[in-house]
C-alpha cells in the first residue's frame, strides 16, 4: 500500500514536472519567434512537410467519416421522421467535435511523429550540437519553424476535413439515399452559427495545434540521443498528444458552455 | 606542463572533473593548448578525447574545474553567452554532423550566411575554395547521405574552417581516409596553422600523421593527461607512453630526434 502510494506520487510528480518543462520550453520557442531572422523559408518548408503532405490523408479521412456519419445519422433520424435535419446533425457534429479532434489525432500520427523523430535524430547525430558550435541556436533554427508550421496548419486541415466530411455525408444522404439536396444544405446553413460553432471549431484546432507542436518538438529535443531514445520519444509524442487532445477537447467544450 | 617561455596557452583546461553517472571520465584533468600550434590529443578509444573537445566547445559542462578559451571562462555558461566565443571556434565532429536536409554546399555556406552579410558570389567563392581544399570539388549539390564517411568528414572540415576561426577542434579528422587523403588533410591543417596562425586541437589514432604534424602531444590516460613535444615523448621511459606509441612511432621518433628526414 505504502509502496503503491509512493509510486503514484512519483508518477504524478513526474507528470507535473514534464508539463512544467514543456511549458517552459514553449516559452523559449515562442520567444525565439521574435528574434530575427524570421526563417520564412524554413517555415514554408515545414508547412509543406506537415501540411501539404497531410492533405491526402485529411481529405480521404474527412470523406470517409462523412460517409459514415451520413449513413448512421440518416437511419437514426429517419426513425423520428427527421431525415431532413441530416445537414444540421452532420454539420454540427463535424464542426464542433469531429473535425478538430480527428484532424488533431491524424496530424499527430502523420506530422507530429515525423517532427519528433526528425528533431530527435538530428540530436542523436550531433546535428544540433553542430549548430550550437556554429553559434546558431537550434531552437531558433530547427524547432521554431516546425512548431509554427504545425500550429498554422492545424486549423486549415481541420477546416478541410470538415468540408470533405460535409461533402461525404451529402453524397450518401442526397445522392444515395434520395434526400432533397436543398433541404440538406439549408438545414446545415440555418443551424450553424458562426460566432458559436465555427469559432469554437477554430479555437479547438488551434489549441490542438499548439499542444502537438509543443509536445512533439519538446520530446524530440529532449530525447536520449540514440535510436532507442528517438523511437521512445516518437511513441510518447503520439500517446501523450492524443490523450491531451481528447482531454483538452472536453475542457474546451465544457468551458464554452454548451 | 607550461615550460617557462613557452607560448601563451590559447585553451586551458584546469582541474576538471567529469563523470557520466557513476563512471568518471576525468578527474584532475589539466591541459594547456598553446596558441598558434598544433596539439594532437591521443589516447585509447573511450579515454575521453571527444569529451575533451566537447568540454572546450562548451557542449559539455564539467562537474568541477575551469575551461578557458582565449582567456575567457566557459565552464557552466549557456549557449547564448557562448555564442561570441563559438564564432572563433570551428569544430569537426567525429561523425561530421552535417545537416542532412541541406546540400553540401548549403551546409558549408551556413555559417557564412548566418553570421556574415556577404554577397552571394563571395559566399560561392569561399565555399568552393574550402571544398576544393578538402578535395571535394564536385559534390556541392549532393545531400550528405550520398557521401561516404570519409567524404562527409572532409565536407564537415570545410564547414568548420569556412569562417576562418582562431581555434579549430578536429575530432578524428583522419579516420576512415585513404592514404592520399590523409596526406591532403594533414597538409591542409598544417597550412591553416602556418598561414593563418590557427590553434589546432586534433584528436587522432593515426600515429604517423599525428607525430608528423604535432607541436605538442597530449596523451589521455587514467582520467588525466600527459603532454610533451614529440621529442620528449620519444625520450620518455614511461612504459605506458612507450607502449602507446608502439614500434612504428618509436622508429619514426628516433629518426625525428636524430634530425633525419621525416621530421616536420
Ligand atoms: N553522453 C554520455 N553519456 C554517458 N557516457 C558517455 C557519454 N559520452 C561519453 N561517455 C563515456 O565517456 C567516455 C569517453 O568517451 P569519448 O567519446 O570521449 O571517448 P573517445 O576517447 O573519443 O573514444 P573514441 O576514440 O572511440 O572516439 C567513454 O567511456 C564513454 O562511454
Ligand atoms: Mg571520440
Amino acid at each position: 500500500m505504502d509502496q503503491a502510494i509512493r509510486r503514484l506520487g512519483a508518477f504524478v510528480n513526474q507528470g507535473l514536472m514534464g508539463m512544467g518543462q514543456t511549458a517552459v520550453f514553449g516559452v523559449v520557442v515562442l520567444r525565439s519567434l521574435f528574434v530575427p531572422p524570421l526563417r520564412g523559408r524554413a517555415i514554408v518548408a515545414a508547412i509543406y512537410d506537415s501540411g501539404v503532405l497531410s492533405l491526402a490523408l485529411i481529405c480521404a479521412s474527412g470523406l470517409t467519416v462523412g460517409f459514415v456519419l451520413g449513413l448512421q445519422l440518416y437511419y437514426t433520424l429517419s426513425r423520428f421522421g427527421a431525415e431532413s435535419s441530416l445537414g444540421t446533425a452532420v454539420g454540427l457534429a463535424l464542426i464542433r467535435e469531429l473535425g478538430p479532434v480527428l484532424t488533431g489525432l491524424l496530424v499527430t500520427g502523420r506530422a507530429g511523429s515525423a517532427t519528433c523523430a526528425e528533431i530527435g535524430s538530428m540530436k542523436a547525430t550531433d546535428q544540433l550540437d553542430g549548430l550550437r558550435m556554429m553559434a546558431i541556436d537550434p531552437i531558433h533554427f530547427v524547432v521554431m519553424p516546425r512548431a509554427i508550421a504545425i500550429v498554422l496548419v492545424m486549423p486549415l486541415l481541420s477546416a478541410l476535413f470538415i468540408l470533405f466530411g460535409i461533402g461525404g455525408a451529402y453524397l450518401i444522404g442526397v445522392e444515395l439515399l434520395g434526400l432533397d439536396g436543398g433541404s440538406y444544405v439549408s438545414s446545415l446553413e440555418s443551424a450553424v452559427v458562426f460566432s458559436e460553432d465555427v469559432l469554437q471549431s477554430l479555437v479547438k484546432a488551434l489549441a490542438f495545434g499548439v499542444l502537438l507542436a509543443l509536445i512533439a518538438t519538446y520530446r524530440g529535443y529532449t530525447c536520449e540521443p540514440n535510436a532507442a531514445g528517438v523511437s521512445r520519444a516518437t511513441t510518447s509524442t503520439v500517446v501523450t498528444t492524443s490523450v491531451c487532445i481528447l482531454l483538452a477537447d472536453y475542457i474546451l467544450t465544457s468551458l464554452w458552455g454548451v | 606542463m607550461g615550460l617557462p617561455g613557452s607560448p601563451a596557452s590559447h585553451v586551458e583546461v584546469e582541474d576538471v572533473a567529469l563523470r557520466f553517472g557513476r563512471r568518471p571520465v576525468f578527474k584532475d584533468l589539466h591541459c594547456a593548448f598553446p596558441r598558434g600550434q598544433i596539439s594532437v590529443v591521443m589516447g585509447a578509444s573511450g579515454a575521453g578525447k571527444s569529451t575533451l573537445l566537447r568540454l572546450i566547445g562548451g557542449l559539455q559542462r564539467p562537474d568541477r574545474g575551469h575551461v578557458r578559451v582565449a582567456g575567457e571562462e566557459i565552464a557552466g555558461r549557456g549557449d547564448a553567452a557562448l555564442s561570441g566565443i563559438r564564432k572563433q571556434l570551428g569544430m569537426l565532429f567525429q561523425n561530421g554532423a552535417l545537416l542532412d536536409s541541406m546540400t553540401i554546399f548549403e551546409n558549408v555556406a551556413l555559417p557564412l550566411r548566418e553570421h556574415e552579410n556577404l554577397p552571394e558570389d563571395e559566399v560561392v567563392r569561399r565555399v568552393r575554395a574550402r571544398l576544393e581544399a578538402v578535395g571535394l570539388p564536385d559534390v556541392e549539390d549532393l545531400l550528405p547521405r550520398a557521401l561516404s564517411g570519409g567524404m562527409l568528414r572532409r565536407a564537415a572540415l570545410a564547414r568548420a574552417i569556412v569562417m576562418e576561426p582562431a581555434i579549430v577542434l578536429c575530432d578524428e579528422p583522419f579516420s576512415g581516409l585513404d592514404p592520399p587523403n590523409v596526406s591532403r588533410i594533414e597538409a591542409l591543417l598544417r597550412d591553416l596553422n602556418r598561414e593563418l596562425g590557427l590553434t589546432l586541437i586534433v584528436t587522432s589514432h593515426h600515429m604517423a600523421s599525428s607525430l608528423r604534424m604535432a607541436d605538442r602531444i597530449f596523451l589521455m590516460r587514467d582520467q588525466a593527461c600527459l603532454s610533451g613535444t614529440p621529442l620528449e615523448l620519444a625520450q620518455s621511459q614511461d612504459s605506458a607512453i612507450v607502449e602507446f606509441i608502439g614500434e612504428d612511432g618509436a622508429e619514426y621518433l628516433a629518426r625525428y630526434a636524430s634530425g633525419g628526414e621525416g621530421g616536420p
